[in-house]
């Protein structure tokens, strides 16, 4: 450390790779004093004239500015604000062309001088070593100043370093040909340069500050050294004069024999780069209080009658800086904004100077010939003997034109400062630059893209998990509750299995309804059981069950006239069933606390008749008419109806829900299929069938708002009671409420696309609850559900296919 | 006003692909004056169906491909290959010999690889070679310097025998390469290759009248006059140093060393240098950048390993020299050279 501080007072210098020596043509424009132009008409101040975020405008149309007011002012994201260069008004805030290579439209407030050029009321600090750190900074920062040697970075960022700085750097060695705006300003404020230099120490306090100037400029080099020699720590460095010598990191390679690691920043190594424009303008903030509003910049090119160095108001159209210096323009004019190796052609002359504009270069075809025609290349790496960072442009080249994105990256491509001196010395006159600069742009959009394909994947994964998890949750729930059964319960479910097959026995040659009724009555000796809820949910079920009786009473006279002589006991039965159930909901209405027993037993027998009835009626109606045996008809029936259903639920569900619905509904539907070919389940079939198609038709004139209410509650109900369904001959009711509840949802699901997946979840772990509940139990009720859920789903499918 | 968009940078070098070809061309002039006096005008036939032939079949195939005939001779490169191997054939090869070394260069080495830029070998070299094991007789017939022959031959006659086969005497090339003592002449390396083979010391060789001293007769002007237009190349910058430096200094060190272990059989360095096509091809051969390596470090690797190649070709292989198989076989090698001779690029694998 101490040997490098060493070596370098000695004015060692490390030269770095590559460089090239294009003409400098400086003294085109180096040669006279700085002129200032007259006032323009009008002057065009984007908000953006740094990396970073816009200020915030605090003015408006209209509005009269004083010079020197600030038009914007910082929020968050490195913002810096603007001023008005001139006093005058502001006749407008509108997007107009900005000063970059795209020339894309940027909000730019629009001024009309008012001839006076009044400043506003300035603040000059004549001591600035009272100031505090973040003093100073604030200074900085309000005063709107960005680097000026070309990147435009909040120089209020670097001053406020958090990393120690041991060399700071001042960047003075304008190695871009033709331009001389820091080569005549350090001629002419050296002292203000070195002042702004010595406030920079205040805030850094680096170890040494390393002033770089190329061989070229002795004058400006002589008049620095004489206004730095009052401080010890300030070192007037001499470089030779190679391209780009300037750029940052080249500057710190040849001054400290430092590299900035690649993607990393200067100060990364204790280093600290500005530009001299720049430390010119801290110190007119500091020291006179003013903002940035002017800079120096060269107009220079063989079609300037009048080249050299002009302070221009930012915002000054470039075509009145032409103007003013004399242009004749050629055929086919260029007119750059920035050197001939970095600098960029301009769509207009209407476009307003930043504080990033250094040059404006207006060459005729002699000084820079108009790039000939690509030819192969011949790999003979004079671009990699002329690169500065040692990269194999060739290489690059060659990956560039054939998309190899990945090979790029392996060859540092992001490592390239687009400096140019590669195509420079091309003798295939390649635009290796170009090609570069297009294929950056592209692996950051592949970039981008992946990123958000990785965002994409990522939500998708967290979501997929939380369904997993609720998913799992709802089935723990449902298992402990079987779970916790005593032995006790289980001895009752036992018993109770006896006695349903013993009177399913005594019932074979009677109509299941006396099953049924028997069932219904176990019911009610254990009704005491049932949830608080359920009283409610029996209110409600009773006043479907009359809605469903009143519709299958209905089929059933239709279907009368056809019904073969066995079906009109069901007939009758309903009947009977029909005037029981409403009386029982009428009980219900009054009171239903008192009577939920009685309501049971009512909706139970009037389910059981309408069943019959619906059955008949299905059987004479379609396809089961071919089934001569009564044993098959229900069994034939499922099947239909199960195909059918899951045919319907295909066509319409999403993909995602589609699947899940499916495989549940056929794994527990196929599960019972070999049962139902059991004897004497017909009934219950037939029940089942009946109820959803009955709910099906209740359901089509509720609103959807009740309708998911009632479903909830449902649902639930329908969960709370499984467990008990074993205790007793409830098999039927519960089967009945399941299937109940699984055709609303089903109903439901068409409704809400976006409640689907959450409705199937919900239905899948519920619907494989009671199926393996009433496994043992001739599976009965289950495939009643099953075949009534389906039906139901179909039908209305149907509906909303045809709505 | 209308401006016109351009991509930076805006300036350029005024360095272009002709007038590099043009300058490489240019240098071989001094070697061509060498090859001109010693081994007669034979040379300047050569040159001149060589450009023919590479003008006709580069436009040819041009054309085939649908692209501007005249931009791509205009280069210069297929020009640069047809004098190249008109200075590596002996001057008196009949005419289809060099014809069909350029077609092969031109058509099947150069362009059925893509043109300019993308041939994996030196068309040139490719060529010679191809010659060389297809027509050994014709390719290996170099005649002694004039003083030399018994019968002196005009440019006519070189003419005749390279159209005809014969002088318009009557007089074949090989009775051509009859000497003054009646001995048929070979070249030196093939003179020494050949005695060393038969038993003999290198002292004993080279008191053949093809020597002058230590240094084959002719042969030695010819490697100078090479040298002299490749120093101009470094100097212009066409080449990097690095290819020839490193050839060259291999090649000393390994015939240094051979001449140390063995000096009654080894011709020593300096012979090694000056003799053959060694100087034609570490400046103007070896440098193709086309084929060569593109790196520094790897050029340096390169040009020492061809040559490494040529010393034990020379020494311990069946052919008299070895710089067109040395150069094909690590045209080979470039890609891999290329791929480990990366330089380390600004800011990455930090030094301190």
């Amino acid at each position: 450390m101490e040997k490098l501080i060493q070596q370098i007072k000695q004015g060692k210098v490390w030269p770095f790779p590559g460089g090239i020596h294009p003409p400098g043509q400086k003294a085109l424009s180096n040669t006279q004093a700085i002129s200032r132009l007259p006032l323009p008409d009008k002057l065009i101040v984007p908000l953006k004239q740094h990396i970073g975020a816009n200020g915030q405008l605090i003015v408006e149309k209209g509005q009269s500015v004083l010079k020197g007011q600030a038009l914007t002012k910082p929020v968050a994201n490195w913002s810096v604000p603007v001023h008005a260069p001139t006093s005058g008004v502001i006749a407008d805030i509108c997007q107009m062309p900005s000063a970059h290579p795209s020339a894309l439209p940027e909000l730019s407030i629009i001024i009309t001088p008012d001839g006076q050029d009044t400043w506003c009321e300035l603040n000059p600090i004549a001591d600035p070593s009272n100031l505090t750190h973040q003093e100073l900074i604030d200074i900085i920062h309000n005063s709107g100043i960005a680097g000026m040697g070309g990147a435009g970075f909040p120089t209020y960022i670097k001053a406020d370093s958090r990393k120690p700085i041991e060399f700071f750097i001042v960047n003075a060695v304008e190695c871009e040909p033709y331009i001389t705006a820091d080569d005549v300003l350090m001629r002419e404020h050296a002292d203000q340069i070195v002042k702004g230099i010595e406030l920079m120490q205040q805030l850094l306090s680096p170890t040494l500050t390393i002033i770089g100037i190329e061989d070229n400029k002795p004058e400006a080099i002589a008049s620095m050294k004489h206004a730095a020699q009052h401080n010890a720590k300030i070192i007037v460095q001499t470089v030779p004069t190679v391209y780009p010598s300037g750029g940052e990191k080249q500057l710190i390679q040849l001054l400290t024999d430092k590299e900035v690691p690649s993607g990393g920043i200067p100060a990364d190594i204790g280093v600290l780069v500005q530009n001299v424009g720049t430390l010119f303008a801290i110190e007119q903030a500091v020291t006179q209080g003013k903002p940035l509003i002017e800079r120096v910049i060269t107009v220079t090119g063989n079609t300037i009658h009048n080249a050299g160095n002009v302070w221009a108001l930012l915002g000054t159209e470039i075509k009145h800086l032409l103007d003013c210096q004399g242009f004749s323009p050629v055929p086919q004019q260029r007119v750059l904004m920035g050197g001939p190796m970095m600098g960029f052609t301009l769509p207009t002359v209407r476009i307003g100077v930043v504080k990033t504009t250094n040059c404006i270069l207006a060459p005729d075809h002699n000084e820079l010939a108009e790039p000939g025609p690509e030819q192969a290349c011949i790999r003979c790496s004079a671009c990699a003997d002329a690169c500065p960072a040692s990269l194999l442009p060739q290489q690059l080249q060659w990956f560039a034109k054939s998309k190899e994105y990945d090979k790029l990256k392996e060859y540092n491509l992001f490592d390239c400062i687009e400096c140019g001196a590669c195509a420079y010395v091309c003798p295939s006159e390649i635009p290796l630059v170009q090609y570069y600069r297009v294929a950056k742009v592209e692996i950051k959009e592949q970039q981008a893209e992946q990123v958000k394909a990785e965002r994409a994947k990522e939500r998708f994964e967290l979501r997929k998990e939380r369904l997993e998890r609720e998913q799992e949750a709802r089935q723990n729930r449902h298992k402990r509750k079987p779970a916790a059964k005593s032995a006790d319960e289980k001895q009752k479910v036992a018993d109770a299995l006896a006695r349903v097959k013993k009177s399913d026995d005594k019932a074979d040659s009677k109509s299941a309804v006396a099953a049924a009724i028997a069932r219904a009555k176990a019911k009610k000796q254990t009704g005491e059981l049932e949830p608080d809820n359920s009283e409610v949910a029996q209110e409600r079920a009773a006043r479907k069950e009359q809605a469903r009786a009143y519709k299958a009473q209905k089929e059933a006279e239709k279907n009368s006239t056809t019904q073969e002589t066995g079906d009109k006991k069901s007939a009758v039965a309903a009947a009977i069933a029909r005037a029981k159930a409403k009386k029982a909901a009428q009980a219900n209405n009054s009171d239903t606390a008192d009577a939920p027993v009685d309501d049971k037993k009512a909706a139970v027998a009037a389910a059981i008749a309408r069943a019959k009835a619906k059955k008949a009626a299905q059987a004479d109606n379609s396809e089961t008419a071919d089934a001569p045996v009564d044993d098959k008809k229900a069994a034939v029936a499922a099947a239909i109806a199960r195909a059918k259903a899951k045919k319907a639920a295909k066509q319409t569900d999403t993909a995602q829900s589609d699947e899940l619905t499916t495989d549940d509904e056929s794994s527990q539907v196929q599960e019972p299929s070999p049962q139902t070919a059991d004897d004497k389940k017909k009934a219950a079939v037939a029940a089942a069938i009946a109820r959803a198609k009955a709910k099906k038709s209740a359901k089509e004139t509720e609103t959807a708002q009740s309708d998911e209410v009632t479903t909830d509650d449902e649902s639930s109900q329908a969960q709370e009671p499984a467990p008990q369904t074993a205790d007793d001959k409830k098999k039927a009711a519960v089967a009945a409420a399941i299937a109940r509840a699984k055709a609303k949802k089903a109903a439901k699901e068409t409704e809400t696309p976006q409640s689907v997946e959450v409705i199937t979840d919900d239905e899948s772990s519920q619907v494989q609850e009671p199926s393996s509940q009433t496994a043992d139990d001739k599976k009965k009720a289950a495939v009643a559900a099953a075949i009534a859920r389906a039906k139901a789903k179909k039908r209305q499918q149907e509906g909303s296919d045809k709505s | 006003m209308k401006l016109t968009m351009a991509s930076s940078p805006h300036n350029h070098s005024h360095k272009s692909l002709n007038k590099l070809m043009l300058t490489v061309i240019l240098a071989c002039i001094p070697g061509l004056i060498a090859q001109l006096v010693f081994f007669g005008t034979g040379v300047l036939i050569q040159l001149i169906l060589a450009l023919l032939t590479v003008s006709v079949a580069e436009a040819a195939i041009m054309r085939i491909r649908k692209r501007p005939a005249l931009t791509a001779l205009s280069d210069g490169s297929a020009w640069l290959t047809a004098v190249l191997l008109a200075l590596s054939i002996p001057p008196l090869a009949p005419w289809w010999i060099i014809v069909i070394g350029c077609l092969f260069a031109i058509i099947i080495v150069k362009q059925l690889y893509g043109g300019l830029g993308f041939n994996l070998f030196n068309p040139a070299m490719a060529a010679y070679v191809l010659l060389l094991i297809s027509f050994p007789v014709q390719m290996t017939a170099w005649l002694p310097t004039a003083d030399l022959l018994a019968k002196p031959i005009s440019f006519t006659q070189q003419l005749s025998v390279i159209f005809n086969g014969y002088t318009t005497a009557g007089f074949s090339v090989d009775q051509l390469r009859v000497g003054i003592d009646g001995m048929t002449m070979a070249t030196p390396l093939d003179t020494v290759k050949t005695d060393v083979a038969h038993g003999l010391t290198i002292t004993e060789s080279m008191q053949s009248p093809l020597f002058n001293q230590w240094l084959g007769k002719g042969w030695g002007w010819v490697n100078l006059g090479f040298l002299l237009g490749g120093l101009y190349l470094i100097k212009t910058n066409v080449i990097n140093w690095h290819i020839p430096v490193s050839f060259i200094a291999t090649l000393a060190i390994c015939s240094g060393i051979g001449y140390l272990v063995a000096p009654g059989t080894e011709p020593g360095v300096v012979f090694h240098l000056f003799s053959g096509a060694t100087m034609l091809g570490a400046f103007f051969i070896a440098t193709d950048p086309v084929s060569a390596a593109t790196t520094n470090r790897g050029r340096l690797v390169y040009g020492a390993l061809i040559g490494l190649l040529i010393y034990l070709i020379r020494t311990f292989g069946g052919f008299p020299d070895a710089v067109a198989f040395s150069v094909l076989l690590l045209n080979m090698a470039v890609p891999l050279i290329d791929y480990y001779t990366q330089p380390r690029t600004y800011g990455h694998g930090m030094k301190k």
